[in-house]
Protein backbone atom coordinates (compact mmCIF):
# COMPACT_ATOMS: atom_id res chain seq x y z
CA UNK A 1 0.00 0.00 0.00
CA UNK A 2 1.25 3.47 -0.86
CA UNK A 3 0.67 6.18 1.73
CA UNK A 4 0.89 9.81 0.74
CA UNK A 5 1.66 12.23 3.54
CA UNK A 6 2.20 15.95 3.65
CA UNK A 7 4.95 16.97 6.01
CA UNK A 8 3.99 20.18 7.73
CA UNK A 9 7.01 20.28 10.00
CA UNK A 10 10.66 19.46 9.77
CA UNK A 11 11.64 16.13 11.28
CA UNK A 12 13.09 17.36 14.52
CA UNK A 13 15.33 14.72 15.97
CA UNK A 14 17.93 14.37 18.67
CA UNK A 15 20.72 14.93 16.13
CA UNK A 16 19.57 18.45 15.27
CA UNK A 17 18.59 19.39 18.78
CA UNK A 18 14.88 18.75 18.07
CA UNK A 19 14.73 21.87 15.93
CA UNK A 20 12.62 22.59 12.88
CA UNK A 21 14.89 24.71 10.72
CA UNK A 22 14.07 25.30 7.07
CA UNK A 23 16.31 26.57 4.29
CA UNK A 24 19.56 28.21 5.27
CA UNK A 25 22.39 30.00 3.54
CA UNK A 26 26.11 29.95 4.29
CA UNK A 27 27.20 33.22 5.92
CA UNK A 28 29.96 34.68 3.73
CA UNK A 29 31.98 37.91 3.96
CA UNK A 30 30.76 39.47 0.68
CA UNK A 31 27.19 39.31 2.00
CA UNK A 32 27.78 40.84 5.43
CA UNK A 33 26.66 44.36 4.53
CA UNK A 34 23.62 43.22 2.58
CA UNK A 35 22.43 41.03 5.44
CA UNK A 36 23.00 43.63 8.14
CA UNK A 37 21.47 46.50 6.17
CA UNK A 38 18.61 44.78 4.34
CA UNK A 39 17.83 42.13 6.96
CA UNK A 40 16.59 39.54 4.41
CA UNK A 41 14.16 36.91 5.60
CA UNK A 42 16.33 33.81 5.99
CA UNK A 43 15.50 30.76 8.11
CA UNK A 44 19.04 30.37 9.38
CA UNK A 45 22.70 30.87 8.56
CA UNK A 46 25.47 28.34 8.62
CA UNK A 47 28.87 29.63 9.69
CA UNK A 48 32.30 28.10 9.20
CA UNK A 49 33.26 27.66 12.86
CA UNK A 50 36.98 28.17 12.32
CA UNK A 51 36.41 31.70 10.99
CA UNK A 52 35.04 32.74 14.37
CA UNK A 53 37.23 30.74 16.75
CA UNK A 54 39.24 33.87 17.50
CA UNK A 55 39.69 36.29 20.38
CA UNK A 56 38.01 39.40 18.97
CA UNK A 57 37.68 41.82 16.10
CA UNK A 58 35.35 42.32 13.19
CA UNK A 59 34.37 38.67 12.49
CA UNK A 60 33.04 38.19 16.02
CA UNK A 61 31.39 41.62 16.06
CA UNK A 62 29.57 40.80 12.81
CA UNK A 63 28.61 37.39 14.15
CA UNK A 64 27.12 38.96 17.27
CA UNK A 65 24.99 41.28 15.13
CA UNK A 66 23.85 38.32 13.02
CA UNK A 67 23.00 36.38 16.18
CA UNK A 68 20.75 39.20 17.34
CA UNK A 69 18.50 38.60 14.34
CA UNK A 70 19.09 35.11 12.99
CA UNK A 71 19.53 31.49 13.99
CA UNK A 72 23.02 30.17 13.34
CA UNK A 73 24.33 26.64 12.96
CA UNK A 74 28.04 25.88 13.15
CA UNK A 75 29.85 23.90 10.47
CA UNK A 76 33.49 22.97 10.98
CA UNK A 77 36.22 22.14 8.52
CA UNK A 78 39.15 21.00 10.65
CA UNK A 79 38.04 18.74 13.48
CA UNK A 80 39.32 15.79 11.45
CA UNK A 81 37.40 13.06 13.25
CA UNK A 82 39.09 10.55 10.94
CA UNK A 83 42.69 11.49 11.71
CA UNK A 84 44.52 8.81 13.67
CA UNK A 85 45.85 11.40 16.10
CA UNK A 86 43.98 12.72 19.12
CA UNK A 87 41.56 15.65 18.98
CA UNK A 88 43.28 19.03 19.30
CA UNK A 89 42.44 20.37 22.77
CA UNK A 90 42.97 24.01 21.80
CA UNK A 91 40.59 23.52 18.89
CA UNK A 92 37.98 22.01 21.18
CA UNK A 93 38.38 24.77 23.76
CA UNK A 94 37.84 27.50 21.20
CA UNK A 95 35.00 25.60 19.55
CA UNK A 96 33.20 25.25 22.87
CA UNK A 97 33.49 28.98 23.50
CA UNK A 98 31.90 29.57 20.08
CA UNK A 99 29.15 27.02 20.76
CA UNK A 100 28.25 28.97 23.90
CA UNK A 101 28.21 32.20 21.90
CA UNK A 102 26.07 30.98 18.99
CA UNK A 103 23.92 28.49 20.95
CA UNK A 104 24.05 26.31 17.86
CA UNK A 105 21.46 23.54 18.34
CA UNK A 106 23.71 21.06 16.57
CA UNK A 107 27.20 21.13 15.16
CA UNK A 108 28.63 19.57 12.03
CA UNK A 109 32.04 18.65 10.65
CA UNK A 110 33.30 16.28 8.02
CA UNK A 111 33.79 12.54 7.93
CA UNK A 112 37.38 12.84 6.82
CA UNK A 113 40.93 13.25 8.03
CA UNK A 114 43.38 16.07 7.38
CA UNK A 115 46.16 16.11 9.93
CA UNK A 116 48.86 13.71 11.03
CA UNK A 117 51.68 14.09 13.56
CA UNK A 118 50.49 17.65 14.20
CA UNK A 119 50.80 18.73 10.56
CA UNK A 120 47.63 20.10 9.01
CA UNK A 121 46.67 19.76 5.34
CA UNK A 122 43.65 22.09 5.66
CA UNK A 123 41.91 19.74 3.27
CA UNK A 124 39.11 17.21 3.59
CA UNK A 125 41.04 14.03 2.87
CA UNK A 126 39.16 10.78 2.16
CA UNK A 127 38.95 7.97 4.67
CA UNK A 128 40.07 4.43 4.08
CA UNK A 129 36.83 2.53 4.67
CA UNK A 130 38.15 0.10 7.28
CA UNK A 131 36.74 -1.07 10.58
CA UNK A 132 39.80 0.33 12.36
CA UNK A 133 39.16 3.77 10.85
CA UNK A 134 35.45 3.60 11.74
CA UNK A 135 36.32 2.76 15.33
CA UNK A 136 38.85 5.59 15.66
CA UNK A 137 36.51 8.09 14.02
CA UNK A 138 33.50 7.13 16.11
CA UNK A 139 35.51 7.37 19.33
CA UNK A 140 36.61 10.90 18.45
CA UNK A 141 33.08 11.99 17.55
CA UNK A 142 31.91 10.77 20.95
CA UNK A 143 34.78 12.54 22.73
CA UNK A 144 34.01 15.80 20.94
CA UNK A 145 30.29 15.57 21.68
CA UNK A 146 30.91 14.82 25.35
CA UNK A 147 33.20 17.84 25.64
CA UNK A 148 31.14 20.25 23.56
CA UNK A 149 27.78 19.13 24.98
CA UNK A 150 25.97 19.60 21.69
CA UNK A 151 24.69 17.05 19.14
CA UNK A 152 27.16 16.35 16.34
CA UNK A 153 26.40 15.37 12.75
CA UNK A 154 29.12 14.20 10.35
CA UNK A 155 29.14 15.18 6.69
CA UNK A 156 30.02 12.81 3.87
CA UNK A 157 32.76 14.46 1.79
CA UNK A 158 33.32 14.44 -1.95
CA UNK A 159 36.39 12.43 -2.87
CA UNK A 160 38.74 11.88 -5.74
CA UNK A 161 40.59 8.78 -4.52
CA UNK A 162 39.87 5.36 -3.04
CA UNK A 163 42.16 3.09 -1.05
CA UNK A 164 43.19 -0.52 -1.64
CA UNK A 165 42.77 -1.22 2.08
CA UNK A 166 39.07 -0.31 2.15
CA UNK A 167 36.90 -3.10 3.50
CA UNK A 168 33.48 -1.64 2.71
CA UNK A 169 31.67 0.97 0.61
CA UNK A 170 31.53 4.61 1.60
CA UNK A 171 27.91 4.36 2.72
CA UNK A 172 28.63 1.26 4.77
CA UNK A 173 31.49 3.16 6.40
CA UNK A 174 29.22 6.13 7.12
CA UNK A 175 26.70 3.82 8.75
CA UNK A 176 29.41 2.05 10.73
CA UNK A 177 30.69 5.37 12.11
CA UNK A 178 27.33 6.93 12.97
CA UNK A 179 26.08 3.74 14.63
CA UNK A 180 29.25 3.39 16.71
CA UNK A 181 29.28 7.10 17.60
CA UNK A 182 25.50 7.36 17.88
CA UNK A 183 25.71 10.67 16.02
CA UNK A 184 23.81 12.42 13.27
CA UNK A 185 24.48 12.82 9.56
CA UNK A 186 24.87 15.98 7.55
CA UNK A 187 23.88 14.53 4.23
CA UNK A 188 25.60 16.34 1.37
CA UNK A 189 23.75 15.23 -1.74
CA UNK A 190 26.12 17.12 -4.03
CA UNK A 191 29.05 15.26 -2.49
CA UNK A 192 27.28 11.96 -3.08
CA UNK A 193 26.76 12.94 -6.72
CA UNK A 194 30.40 14.05 -7.16
CA UNK A 195 31.81 10.91 -5.55
CA UNK A 196 29.39 8.64 -7.45
CA UNK A 197 30.72 10.04 -10.72
CA UNK A 198 34.34 9.87 -9.60
CA UNK A 199 34.09 6.33 -8.28
CA UNK A 200 31.39 4.82 -10.52
CA UNK A 201 28.80 3.95 -7.92
CA UNK A 202 25.03 4.40 -7.85
CA UNK A 203 24.18 7.57 -5.92
CA UNK A 204 20.67 6.26 -5.23
CA UNK A 205 22.04 3.07 -3.68
CA UNK A 206 24.06 5.32 -1.36
CA UNK A 207 21.03 7.46 -0.47
CA UNK A 208 18.85 4.42 0.12
CA UNK A 209 21.31 3.06 2.63
CA UNK A 210 21.43 6.20 4.78
CA UNK A 211 19.48 5.77 8.05
CA UNK A 212 16.80 8.50 7.70
CA UNK A 213 16.36 8.90 11.43
CA UNK A 214 19.95 10.10 11.79
CA UNK A 215 19.85 12.85 9.16
CA UNK A 216 20.15 16.17 10.98
CA UNK A 217 20.73 18.43 7.99
CA UNK A 218 21.25 18.41 4.22
CA UNK A 219 23.79 20.26 2.09
CA UNK A 220 23.32 21.16 -1.55
CA UNK A 221 25.91 22.86 -3.77
CA UNK A 222 27.27 23.24 -7.26
CA UNK A 223 30.41 21.66 -8.65
CA UNK A 224 32.75 21.77 -11.66
CA UNK A 225 33.06 19.08 -14.30
CA UNK A 226 36.44 18.21 -15.75
CA UNK A 227 37.27 15.67 -18.44
CA UNK A 228 38.14 12.81 -16.12
CA UNK A 229 36.60 13.79 -12.82
CA UNK A 230 34.26 16.19 -11.03
CA UNK A 231 35.42 18.70 -8.45
CA UNK A 232 33.36 19.94 -5.51
CA UNK A 233 34.01 23.63 -6.10
CA UNK A 234 30.89 25.24 -4.57
CA UNK A 235 31.03 27.90 -7.28
CA UNK A 236 28.05 27.06 -9.50
CA UNK A 237 24.29 26.68 -9.17
CA UNK A 238 22.98 23.25 -8.20
CA UNK A 239 22.51 21.05 -11.28
CA UNK A 240 19.32 19.10 -12.04
CA UNK A 241 20.68 15.62 -11.23
CA UNK A 242 21.63 16.91 -7.77
CA UNK A 243 18.15 18.40 -7.28
CA UNK A 244 16.73 14.98 -8.22
CA UNK A 245 18.94 13.35 -5.62
CA UNK A 246 17.81 15.98 -3.13
CA UNK A 247 14.18 15.21 -3.99
CA UNK A 248 14.85 11.53 -3.36
CA UNK A 249 16.61 12.30 -0.09
CA UNK A 250 13.68 14.41 1.12
CA UNK A 251 11.25 11.65 0.23
CA UNK A 252 13.29 9.24 2.34
CA UNK A 253 14.09 11.40 5.37
CA UNK A 254 11.29 13.98 5.27
CA UNK A 255 11.70 17.75 4.98
CA UNK A 256 15.02 18.49 6.63
CA UNK A 257 17.02 21.61 7.44
CA UNK A 258 18.77 22.35 4.15
CA UNK A 259 21.69 24.58 3.36
CA UNK A 260 23.10 25.82 0.07
CA UNK A 261 26.90 26.13 0.01
CA UNK A 262 28.41 28.74 -2.30
CA UNK A 263 32.03 29.49 -1.46
CA UNK A 264 33.81 30.71 -4.55
CA UNK A 265 32.91 33.24 -7.26
CA UNK A 266 30.12 34.20 -4.89
CA UNK A 267 27.22 36.03 -6.57
CA UNK A 268 24.91 38.53 -4.87
CA UNK A 269 23.12 37.49 -1.71
CA UNK A 270 19.78 37.57 -3.52
CA UNK A 271 21.06 35.17 -6.16
CA UNK A 272 22.44 32.74 -3.60
CA UNK A 273 19.27 32.93 -1.52
CA UNK A 274 17.05 32.43 -4.57
CA UNK A 275 19.07 29.35 -5.48
CA UNK A 276 18.67 27.99 -1.95
CA UNK A 277 14.93 28.63 -1.97
CA UNK A 278 14.54 26.32 -4.96
CA UNK A 279 14.65 23.59 -2.31
CA UNK A 280 11.20 24.76 -1.15
CA UNK A 281 9.33 22.93 -3.86
CA UNK A 282 10.87 19.62 -2.78
CA UNK A 283 10.35 20.33 0.91
CA UNK A 284 6.69 21.12 0.28
CA UNK A 285 6.07 18.14 -1.99
CA UNK A 286 4.24 15.06 -0.73
CA UNK A 287 6.42 12.18 0.30
CA UNK A 288 5.58 8.70 -0.85
CA UNK A 289 6.24 6.08 1.80
CA UNK B 1 48.13 -0.99 6.37
CA UNK B 2 47.23 0.68 9.67
CA UNK B 3 45.36 3.99 9.66
CA UNK B 4 48.23 6.02 11.08
CA UNK B 5 50.75 4.57 8.63
CA UNK B 6 48.44 5.22 5.68
CA UNK B 7 47.80 8.79 6.76
CA UNK B 8 51.51 9.44 7.27
CA UNK B 9 52.30 8.11 3.79
CA UNK B 10 49.54 10.07 2.12
CA UNK B 11 50.34 13.29 3.95
CA UNK B 12 54.04 12.96 3.14
CA UNK B 13 53.19 12.42 -0.51
CA UNK B 14 50.75 15.29 -0.97
CA UNK B 15 52.96 17.67 1.00
CA UNK B 16 55.96 17.02 -1.27
CA UNK B 17 56.57 20.25 -3.23
CA UNK B 18 54.98 20.31 -6.66
CA UNK B 19 57.29 20.29 -9.69
CA UNK B 20 58.04 23.59 -11.49
CA UNK B 21 55.14 22.78 -13.84
CA UNK B 22 52.85 22.21 -10.84
CA UNK B 23 52.68 18.43 -11.15
CA UNK B 24 52.87 16.02 -8.23
CA UNK B 25 56.39 15.35 -6.99
CA UNK B 26 58.15 12.30 -8.46
CA UNK B 27 59.00 11.42 -4.82
CA UNK B 28 55.31 11.01 -3.93
CA UNK B 29 54.16 7.42 -3.26
CA UNK B 30 50.74 6.51 -4.58
CA UNK B 31 50.63 2.72 -4.32
CA UNK B 32 47.96 2.84 -1.60
CA UNK B 33 45.48 4.57 -3.95
CA UNK B 34 43.26 2.55 -6.29
CA UNK B 35 43.30 3.59 -9.94
CA UNK B 36 39.99 3.81 -11.81
CA UNK B 37 39.04 3.58 -15.48
CA UNK B 38 40.03 7.22 -16.11
CA UNK B 39 42.83 8.06 -13.66
CA UNK B 40 45.94 6.30 -12.41
CA UNK B 41 46.71 6.14 -8.69
CA UNK B 42 49.21 8.92 -9.19
CA UNK B 43 46.75 11.17 -11.03
CA UNK B 44 44.20 10.71 -8.27
CA UNK B 45 46.75 11.56 -5.61
CA UNK B 46 47.84 14.56 -7.66
CA UNK B 47 44.39 16.13 -7.22
CA UNK B 48 45.02 16.20 -3.47
CA UNK B 49 48.61 17.36 -3.75
CA UNK B 50 47.59 20.29 -5.95
CA UNK B 51 44.70 21.07 -3.62
CA UNK B 52 47.06 21.17 -0.64
CA UNK B 53 49.57 23.47 -2.31
CA UNK B 54 47.08 25.80 -4.00
CA UNK B 55 45.10 26.22 -0.81
CA UNK B 56 48.13 27.08 1.32
CA UNK B 57 49.72 29.27 -1.34
CA UNK B 58 46.42 31.14 -1.64
CA UNK B 59 46.43 31.66 2.11
CA UNK B 60 49.93 33.15 1.99
CA UNK B 61 48.95 35.43 -0.92
CA UNK B 62 46.08 36.76 1.15
CA UNK B 63 48.10 37.23 4.31
CA UNK B 64 51.32 38.68 2.85
CA UNK B 65 50.46 40.89 -0.14
CA UNK B 66 53.06 43.42 1.02
CA UNK B 67 55.86 40.85 0.97
CA UNK B 68 54.79 39.90 -2.54
CA UNK B 69 55.01 43.57 -3.53
CA UNK B 70 58.51 43.80 -2.05
CA UNK B 71 60.11 40.72 -3.58
CA UNK B 72 58.00 40.44 -6.74
CA UNK B 73 55.75 37.68 -7.97
CA UNK B 74 58.31 35.03 -8.94
CA UNK B 75 60.50 35.39 -5.84
CA UNK B 76 57.39 35.41 -3.64
CA UNK B 77 56.16 32.19 -5.17
CA UNK B 78 59.55 30.50 -4.62
CA UNK B 79 59.77 31.90 -1.10
CA UNK B 80 56.36 30.75 0.12
CA UNK B 81 56.70 27.29 -1.41
CA UNK B 82 60.07 26.87 0.34
CA UNK B 83 58.61 28.21 3.59
CA UNK B 84 55.60 25.90 3.49
CA UNK B 85 57.90 22.96 2.73
CA UNK B 86 60.04 23.72 5.79
CA UNK B 87 57.20 24.91 8.03
CA UNK B 88 53.98 23.01 7.25
CA UNK B 89 50.92 24.22 9.13
CA UNK B 90 50.76 23.06 12.73
CA UNK B 91 47.52 24.80 13.58
CA UNK B 92 43.90 23.86 12.96
CA UNK B 93 43.38 27.28 11.43
CA UNK B 94 45.02 28.72 8.32
CA UNK B 95 45.08 32.03 10.15
CA UNK B 96 48.37 30.89 11.72
CA UNK B 97 49.99 29.81 8.45
CA UNK B 98 52.53 32.64 8.47
CA UNK B 99 53.39 32.52 12.17
CA UNK B 100 56.93 31.19 11.51
CA UNK B 101 57.66 33.26 8.42
CA UNK B 102 59.79 35.94 10.08
CA UNK B 103 62.06 33.47 11.90
CA UNK B 104 62.26 31.28 8.79
CA UNK B 105 63.19 34.21 6.57
CA UNK B 106 65.96 35.22 9.00
CA UNK B 107 67.47 31.77 8.58
CA UNK B 108 66.86 31.71 4.82
CA UNK B 109 67.74 35.20 3.56
CA UNK B 110 68.52 33.98 0.04
CA UNK B 111 64.81 33.92 -0.86
CA UNK B 112 64.57 37.70 -0.59
CA UNK B 113 68.23 38.24 -1.57
CA UNK B 114 69.38 41.84 -1.09
CA UNK B 115 65.86 42.89 -0.12
CA UNK B 116 65.85 40.66 2.95
CA UNK B 117 65.93 43.48 5.56
CA UNK B 118 63.03 45.19 3.81
CA UNK B 119 61.20 41.86 3.40
CA UNK B 120 61.65 41.10 7.11
CA UNK B 121 60.15 44.44 8.08
CA UNK B 122 57.17 43.82 5.81
CA UNK B 123 56.65 40.34 7.27
CA UNK B 124 56.74 41.80 10.80
CA UNK B 125 54.11 44.35 9.82
CA UNK B 126 51.88 41.85 8.04
CA UNK B 127 51.99 39.36 10.91
CA UNK B 128 51.17 42.18 13.35
CA UNK B 129 48.25 43.08 11.06
CA UNK B 130 46.90 39.52 11.33
CA UNK B 131 47.31 39.52 15.10
CA UNK B 132 45.67 42.93 15.46
CA UNK B 133 42.73 41.95 13.22
CA UNK B 134 41.33 39.32 15.57
CA UNK B 135 43.25 39.94 18.80
CA UNK B 136 41.45 40.28 22.10
CA UNK B 137 40.10 43.65 23.22
CA UNK B 138 39.73 44.22 26.95
CA UNK B 139 37.36 46.87 28.37
CA UNK B 140 39.08 50.18 27.67
CA UNK B 141 40.04 52.67 30.34
CA UNK B 142 38.56 56.06 29.45
CA UNK B 143 40.08 59.52 30.04
CA UNK B 144 38.22 59.71 33.36
CA UNK B 145 39.94 56.51 34.55
CA UNK B 146 43.33 58.02 33.75
CA UNK B 147 42.66 61.02 36.00
CA UNK B 148 43.29 58.72 38.94
CA UNK B 149 46.68 57.66 37.63
CA UNK B 150 49.57 57.71 40.01
CA UNK B 151 53.23 56.80 39.47
CA UNK B 152 52.79 53.29 40.92
CA UNK B 153 49.70 52.44 38.93
CA UNK B 154 50.09 49.75 36.32
CA UNK B 155 48.06 50.10 33.17
CA UNK B 156 48.00 47.63 30.35
CA UNK B 157 47.89 48.00 26.62
CA UNK B 158 45.13 46.36 24.64
CA UNK B 159 46.27 42.88 23.54
CA UNK B 160 45.48 43.71 19.89
CA UNK B 161 48.07 46.52 19.78
CA UNK B 162 51.45 45.58 18.31
CA UNK B 163 54.45 47.88 18.62
CA UNK B 164 57.06 47.67 15.89
CA UNK B 165 60.46 49.20 15.43
CA UNK B 166 61.21 49.04 11.71
CA UNK B 167 64.17 49.92 9.52
CA UNK B 168 61.96 50.76 6.53
CA UNK B 169 58.71 52.77 6.22
CA UNK B 170 56.83 49.69 4.97
CA UNK B 171 53.48 50.90 6.30
CA UNK B 172 52.94 53.22 3.32
CA UNK B 173 53.53 50.40 0.85
CA UNK B 174 51.31 47.98 2.74
CA UNK B 175 48.44 50.46 2.74
CA UNK B 176 48.64 50.63 -1.05
CA UNK B 177 48.47 46.88 -1.46
CA UNK B 178 45.06 45.31 -1.60
CA UNK B 179 44.30 41.90 -0.30
CA UNK B 180 41.63 39.48 -1.49
CA UNK B 181 38.90 37.93 0.58
CA UNK B 182 38.63 34.22 0.34
CA UNK B 183 37.00 31.51 2.37
CA UNK B 184 35.70 28.12 1.48
CA UNK B 185 34.55 24.84 2.88
CA UNK B 186 35.00 22.87 -0.32
CA UNK B 187 38.02 20.68 -0.93
CA UNK B 188 38.56 21.65 -4.55
CA UNK B 189 42.08 22.33 -5.85
CA UNK B 190 41.53 25.60 -7.65
CA UNK B 191 44.52 27.72 -8.55
CA UNK B 192 43.78 31.43 -8.48
CA UNK B 193 44.86 33.63 -11.35
CA UNK B 194 47.43 36.14 -10.11
CA UNK B 195 48.53 39.41 -11.62
CA UNK B 196 52.28 39.39 -12.17
CA UNK B 197 54.06 42.12 -10.24
CA UNK B 198 57.66 43.21 -10.05
CA UNK B 199 59.25 43.88 -6.67
CA UNK B 200 59.48 47.41 -5.30
CA UNK B 201 62.37 48.88 -3.38
CA UNK B 202 62.66 51.68 -0.83
CA UNK B 203 65.34 53.51 1.11
CA UNK B 204 65.83 52.63 4.77
CA UNK B 205 64.38 55.05 7.31
CA UNK B 206 63.70 54.01 10.87
CA UNK B 207 60.10 54.24 11.97
CA UNK B 208 58.17 53.29 15.10
CA UNK B 209 54.70 51.95 14.54
CA UNK B 210 51.64 50.84 16.46
CA UNK B 211 49.46 48.37 14.58
CA UNK B 212 46.07 48.57 16.26
CA UNK B 213 42.36 48.08 15.82
CA UNK B 214 39.84 50.87 16.11
CA UNK B 215 36.17 50.52 15.32
CA UNK B 216 36.94 47.05 13.91
CA UNK B 217 39.40 48.36 11.31
CA UNK B 218 43.20 48.05 11.38
CA UNK B 219 45.31 51.19 11.51
CA UNK B 220 49.04 51.83 11.38
CA UNK B 221 49.95 54.73 13.65
CA UNK B 222 53.44 56.22 13.44
CA UNK B 223 54.97 56.89 16.86
CA UNK B 224 57.65 59.24 18.12
CA UNK B 225 60.67 57.38 19.59
CA UNK B 226 59.76 58.52 23.13
CA UNK B 227 56.16 57.52 22.57
CA UNK B 228 57.29 54.08 21.42
CA UNK B 229 59.57 53.63 24.44
CA UNK B 230 56.81 54.55 26.86
CA UNK B 231 54.27 52.22 25.29
CA UNK B 232 56.85 49.47 25.03
CA UNK B 233 57.59 49.79 28.74
CA UNK B 234 53.88 49.62 29.59
CA UNK B 235 53.51 46.56 27.36
CA UNK B 236 56.34 44.95 29.30
CA UNK B 237 54.48 45.46 32.57
CA UNK B 238 56.37 48.47 33.92
CA UNK B 239 54.42 50.79 36.20
CA UNK B 240 53.73 54.27 34.95
CA UNK B 241 56.65 55.87 36.77
CA UNK B 242 59.20 53.47 35.30
CA UNK B 243 57.59 53.68 31.89
CA UNK B 244 57.95 57.48 31.97
CA UNK B 245 61.61 57.08 32.94
CA UNK B 246 62.13 54.78 29.97
CA UNK B 247 60.42 57.36 27.77
CA UNK B 248 62.65 60.22 28.89
CA UNK B 249 65.91 58.26 28.90
CA UNK B 250 68.11 59.51 26.07
CA UNK B 251 65.42 61.83 24.75
CA UNK B 252 66.69 65.00 23.08
CA UNK B 253 63.30 66.64 23.28
CA UNK B 254 63.26 69.63 25.66
CA UNK B 255 61.46 68.73 28.90
CA UNK B 256 58.72 71.32 28.39
CA UNK B 257 57.90 70.01 24.96
CA UNK B 258 58.03 66.43 26.21
CA UNK B 259 55.50 67.29 28.93
CA UNK B 260 53.13 68.72 26.33
CA UNK B 261 53.67 65.66 24.15
CA UNK B 262 52.90 63.34 27.05
CA UNK B 263 49.61 65.11 27.74
CA UNK B 264 48.69 64.87 24.07
CA UNK B 265 49.74 61.22 23.76
CA UNK B 266 47.87 60.09 26.86
CA UNK B 267 44.77 61.90 25.73
CA UNK B 268 44.99 60.33 22.26
CA UNK B 269 45.71 56.82 23.55
CA UNK B 270 42.80 57.04 25.95
CA UNK B 271 40.49 58.22 23.16
CA UNK B 272 41.65 55.34 21.00
CA UNK B 273 40.90 52.95 23.84
CA UNK B 274 44.44 51.65 24.01
CA UNK B 275 44.58 51.30 27.78
CA UNK B 276 43.11 48.51 29.82
CA UNK B 277 43.61 47.09 33.30
CA UNK B 278 47.02 45.50 33.65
Amino acid sequence: MVLTLFFSIMPANRFNGFTEYGIGVGLRIPHYNHILERKPLVDWFEIISENYMIDGGRPLAILDRILEQYRVVQHGVSMYFGSAEKLNREHLRRLKALVKRTKTPWLTDHLCWGSVDGKYSHDLLPMPYTFEAAKVTARKVREARDYLEVPIAVENVSSYAEFHVSEMTEWEFLNEVVERADCGILLDVNNIYVSSRNHNFDAYEYLNSVPPERVAQIHIAGHSKFTKYILDTHDHPVIDPVWKLYDHAIQRVGPTATLLEWDDRIPSFDEVHAQALKAEKYLAAPAVL
Amino acid sequence: MKLLQLQREMAASIMQPLTPSDRISPKAKSGFIKPNDRLTSRERLEIYSKSYWYRLIDGMYEDFPGLRAVVGQRAFDRLIRAYLTDCPSRSFTMRNLGSQLESWLRKNPKYAAKKNPLALDMVKLEWAHIEAWDGKAEPALGPEDLLELGPNLKIGLQPHIHLLELKYPVDDLRVRVNTEDHETSSNAPVKKARRMIAGVDMKPRQIFLAVHRYDLEIYYRRLEPEEFRLLHALRNGRNLGRALSACCKGSRTPIGELQKNLEHWFSTWAQLGWFCRS
